[in-house]
C-alpha cells in the first residue's frame, strides 16, 4: 500500500467539452451552471464534460467510473488530445499540453502514452507481433531490439506461440492481451485503458484484471482505467473518480467512497456491492486506538469477510490491527458488522 | 396578326434587324401576306427568329462558331496538352511494339506465370492457357495481344493517377464535392460524345487519342472506390494509429491504404473491364486490336469476321474478370477481421 503521498502526473483543470455546432458560444451558459439536459433541449449541444477537475497520480491506477454516456471515453481522450477540449487545462508534469504543437503532441503520444481500446483496435492486416511493435515502428526504432522487447511482452501476457497469428484467429481475451502487449512494448509511462475489459466474458475479464494488477506490481505505471463496472473499479483502483452526466460526483480512495458516498447516485451504485469482500479492516477500524482486545492481532489489509471467518462469526471478539509490524488501531466485531450495513440504511 | 416580324417591328428593332443585310429580302410569309393564326406560331427557335430578323444567328452559325472557336484555341491547348500527353503515346506505342514483337512461346508462358502468381489457382491458369491456344489457333493472337497491351497501359496509368485522386478526395471534403460531379459526368456521358473534343485536339492517328478516351472512361471506378475504401476504414483503427502518434503519412501507408486495398482492387477490376469495353469503341479512332476486326465486320458486312472477333472479346473479358476477381478474393481472404 502507498505510504508517501504520490506525485500528481496529470492534472485536469476546469475542463469543459461540448459537442455541437458552436461550442465556444455555449461556454458562458456553462459557467452559469446549465445542466446537460437543459443544454441539449435549448440548443441541441451535447455537454459531454462539465467542469472537470481531477488529479491523476504517478504510479497508481486511477479508475474513472460512470454509466454509459457519462463522458468517460471523452475524458480519457482529452489526456492525449484525441479530442480537443472546448476550454480548460490539461497539465502533464506541470506543462499544459494544450500549448503543444503538432510535433510535440506526436512526441507525447509516441513516447509517453499508450492506449488500450474497448474494441481492441488491432490492425487486421498485421500479425500479432507486428501489432505489438506498433509504437517502436512508429518511432522508427531499431527493429531487432524492438522485436526482442515485443516478444518479451508477448510472453509476459501469455501469448508465446501466437506471434505470427493474425488477430482474427485469436479469441477476444487473447486479442486484448495483444492490445496490452502493444501498450507495454511502447514502454510509455502512462497507459490509458478505455473500457479495455468490458467486451470480455466475465471469467476472462477477471483474469485480465489479475494480469493487470500483477504487471502493475512490477511496472508502477500511471494507469487511467475506464470502466462502468463497480466491482472492477474497486478491485483495480487506487484512486476512483465517479462521473455522472459529464461531471465528477465524487473522487477519492475507493474504500472511502464506499463508506461515505456523497450523493444518492453513488449510494445506488454501491448498494449492490458485496461489502464484506471489498471493505478492508483498515477502512473500518478505530484508528490509533489502544482499546483492550479479546484476541490477537490481524493484518490491516484483509477484508471484513476474511476477518469474520477468522472470528468464526463470534460478534463479541475484538482484535488489534497491525500493518508492517506496527499496531495502528483496533477493531471490534460489532464495528465489522455495522460496516456491512448499506450506507442508505445506516443513515435512515 | 401575330408573327415574330410584328413583334420585332413593334419593339422598334426592325432597323437593327435589317442592318446586317443592306437590301433585306422580305420573308416569304411577308411577301405572301400570309396570316398566321396564333396556334400556328412556331417556337421562337434561333432559326425561326432568324427568319423574322436576320440579325439573329441561325443554329448552324452556332455550331460553326463553336467549331471555329475550338479550332482557334486548339493550337494553344495543344501547346500545353501535347507535352503532357505525349508520354501516353510513347507508353502505348512501345508497349504495343514490345508485346507484339515478343515471340508467342515467350509471352504466353509469361502471362500464365503471372496468372498463377496473382490467382494461386491452377484452374484459372489452365483456363487462360486454353484461351491463348484458341487465339493462336484461329490467328487472332496478335489482335488479342494488342488489345491486352492497350488495356495494360491504360489500367496501370489509371491506377497510378486514380489512387492519389481518390486519396485526396477521401481526405478533403471540398475536393470530394468538386470531383464527384466530374466523375458522374464521365460515367454518364455516352462514350462517343467525349471522343469528339479529343478528335478536335489530337490527330486521329495519335495513340494518345484513344488512350485518353479509354482512360477518361475507365479511371472513374478506381477513384471512387479508393475514396470510399479509405473513408470506410474502421474509425477505431484510425484512433489507435493517432493514439500511438503516427504521422498522417504513416497512417496512410500503414493503416488506411492496406485496409482500403480490397476496395481499391475492386475498383481496379472495374477499371480493367471498362477499359476493355472502351478499347473496342476506340477502334473507331484507330486503336488496334480485336475492335478493328469488329469494326471491319460492321463496316463491310463481314459478319463472320465480326462474330469471331466479338467472341474473342468475350473470352478476354472472361479471363480478365476471373483473374482480377480471384486476386481480389485472395486479398479479402487475408484481410477478414
Ligand atoms: N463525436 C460526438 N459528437 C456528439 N456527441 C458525442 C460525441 N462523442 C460523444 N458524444 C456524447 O458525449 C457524451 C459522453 O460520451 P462518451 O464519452 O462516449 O461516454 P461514455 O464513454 O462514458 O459512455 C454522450 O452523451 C455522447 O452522446
Ligand atoms: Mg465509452
Amino acid at each position: 500500500m502507498k505510504t508517501t503521498s504520490p506525485n500528481v502526473k496529470i492534472s485536469i483543470r476546469k475542463l469543459f467539452k461540448v459537442f455541437g455546432e458552436d461550442p465556444v458560444n455555449i461556454l458562458p451558459l456553462l459557467y452559469d451552471g446549465i445542466d446537460k439536459a437543459e443544454l441539449q433541449k435549448s440548443s441541441g449541444h451535447v455537454l459531454a464534460l462539465n467542469n472537470i477537475n481531477i488529479d491523476i497520480f504517478d504510479g497508481l491506477i486511477t479508475v474513472i467510473m460512470g454509466l454509459s454516456g457519462s463522458g468517460k471515453s471523452t475524458l480519457v481522450r482529452h489526456m492525449n488530445r484525441l479530442i480537443e477540449p472546448t476550454s480548460g487545462k490539461i497539465l502533464m508534469d506541470g506543462n499544459d499540453i494544450m500549448d503543444y504543437g503538432d510535433y510535440e503532441l506526436r512526441q507525447l503520444r509516441q513516447n509517453r502514452m499508450s492506449m488500450v481500446f474497448q474494441k481492441f483496435a488491432l490492425m487486421p492486416h498485421q500479425t500479432v507481433l507486428e501489432n505489438t511493435l506498433m509504437a517502436p515502428i512508429v518511432r522508427g526504432e531499431n527493429l531487432e531490439k524492438a522485436t526482442e522487447n515485443g516478444l518479451r511482452w508477448l510472453k509476459r501476457v501469455d501469448l508465446e506461440g501466437s506471434e505470427q497469428a493474425y488477430p482474427h484467429q485469436l479469441s477476444g481475451g487473447m486479442q486484448q492481451r495483444v492490445g496490452l502487449a502493444r501498450a507495454l512494448t511502447s514502454n510509455a509511462e502512462i497507459m490509458l485503458m478505455d473500457e479495455a475489459f468490458s467486451a470480455l466474458d466475465p471469467l476472462i475479464r477477471t483474469s485480465m484484471q489479475d494480469l493487470l494488477l500483477q504487471l502493475q506490481q512490477d511496472l508502477h505505471k500511471t494507469i487511467i482505467h475506464i470502466t462502468h463496472d463497480l466491482d472492477e473499479a474497486l478491485k483495480l483502483a487506487d484512486h476512483l473518480v465517479i462521473l455522472k452526466d459529464g461531471f465528477v460526483v465524487q473522487q477519492g480512495e475507493p474504500q472511502h467512497i464506499l463508506l461515505k458516498p456523497s450523493d444518492p447516485y453513488i449510494e445506488e451504485f454501491v448498494s449492490d456491492i458485496n461489502r464484506a469482500r471489498v471493505l478492508k479492516i483498515r477502512s473500518v477500524m478505530e484508528e490509533g486506538s489502544r482499546r483492550k482486545v479479546s484476541h490477537g492481532s490481524i493484518n490491516a489489509n484483509i477484508s471484513l469477510e476474511t476477518l469474520i471467518a477468522i472470528a468464526e462469526g463470534d460478534t463479541s471478539r475484538s482484535y488489534e490491527v497491525e500493518d508492517g509490524g506496527n499496531t495502528i488501531g483496533t477493531i471490534s466485531m460489532q464495528e465489522v458488522f455495522q460496516a456491512l450495513v448499506r450506507y442508505d440504511i445506516q443513515h435512515k | 396578326m401575330l408573327s415574330y416580324e410584328n413583334i420585332f417591328d413593334s419593339l422598334g428593332l426592325r432597323e437593327w434587324c435589317d442592318e446586317s443585310q443592306a437590301n433585306s429580302l422580305m420573308s416569304l410569309s411577308q411577301l405572301r401576306g400570309d396570316k398566321i393564326e396564333w396556334w400556328e406560331l412556331p417556337f421562337p427557335s434561333l432559326d425561326n427568329l432568324h427568319k423574322a430578323c436576320s440579325a439573329i444567328p441561325q443554329t448552324r452559325d452556332l455550331t460553326a462558331s463553336l467549331e471555329t472557336g475550338f479550332l482557334a484555341v486548339r493550337p494553344s491547348l495543344r501547346l500545353v496538352l501535347d507535352p503532357l500527353t505525349q508520354p501516353l503515346s510513347w507508353a502505348l506505342d512501345y508497349t504495343l511494339l514490345f508485346f507484339t514483337t515478343m515471340p508467342w512461346w515467350a509471352l504466353v508462358p509469361l502471362i500464365l506465370l503471372i496468372t498463377q502468381f496473382v490467382t494461386k489457382s491452377s484452374r484459372i491458369t489452365f483456363l487462360v492457357a486454353i484461351c491463348f491456344v484458341f487465339f493462336l489457333f484461329i490467328d487472332h493472337y496478335t489482335y488479342a495481344i494488342q488489345t491486352l497491351s492497350i488495356i495494360f497501359v491504360c489500367t496501370v496509368l489509371c491506377t497510378l493517377i486514380g489512387i492519389p485522386i481518390g486519396i485526396l478526395m477521401s481526405k478533403n471534403d471540398s475536393a470530394q464535392r468538386m470531383i464527384t460531379p466530374v466523375l458522374d459526368m464521365l460515367q454518364t456521358l455516352p462514350t462517343f460524345v467525349y471522343l469528339i473534343p479529343l478528335i478536335f485536339l489530337f490527330k486521329i492517328t495519335e495513340p494518345k487519342l484513344y488512350g485518353l478516351a479509354i482512360m477518361f472512361y475507365s479511371i472513374v471506378p478506381v477513384i471512387r472506390l479508393t475514396n470510399l475504401g479509405i473513408r470506410l476504414v474502421d474509425k477505431n483503427l484510425i484512433e489507435a494509429a493517432d493514439a500511438y502518434g503516427m504521422t498522417a503519412r504513416q497512417r496512410l501507408v500503414n493503416v488506411e491504404i492496406p485496409l482500403a486495398l480490397p476496395n481499391i482492387m475492386a475498383g481496379v477490376n472495374q477499371t480493367i473491364m471498362m477499359s476493355l469495353a472502351m478499347v473496342v469503341i476506340a477502334s473507331l479512332v484507330s486503336a488496334p486490336g480485336l475492335g478493328t476486326l469488329v469494326l471491319d465486320g460492321i463496316n463491310n458486312l463481314r459478319l463472320g469476321v465480326g462474330f469471331v472477333a466479338g467472341f474473342g472479346i468475350v473470352v478476354l473479358a472472361v479471363i480478365l474478370d476471373r483473374i482480377s476477381k480471384t486476386a481480389l478474393a485472395r486479398i479479402d481472404e487475408s484481410r477478414k477481421i
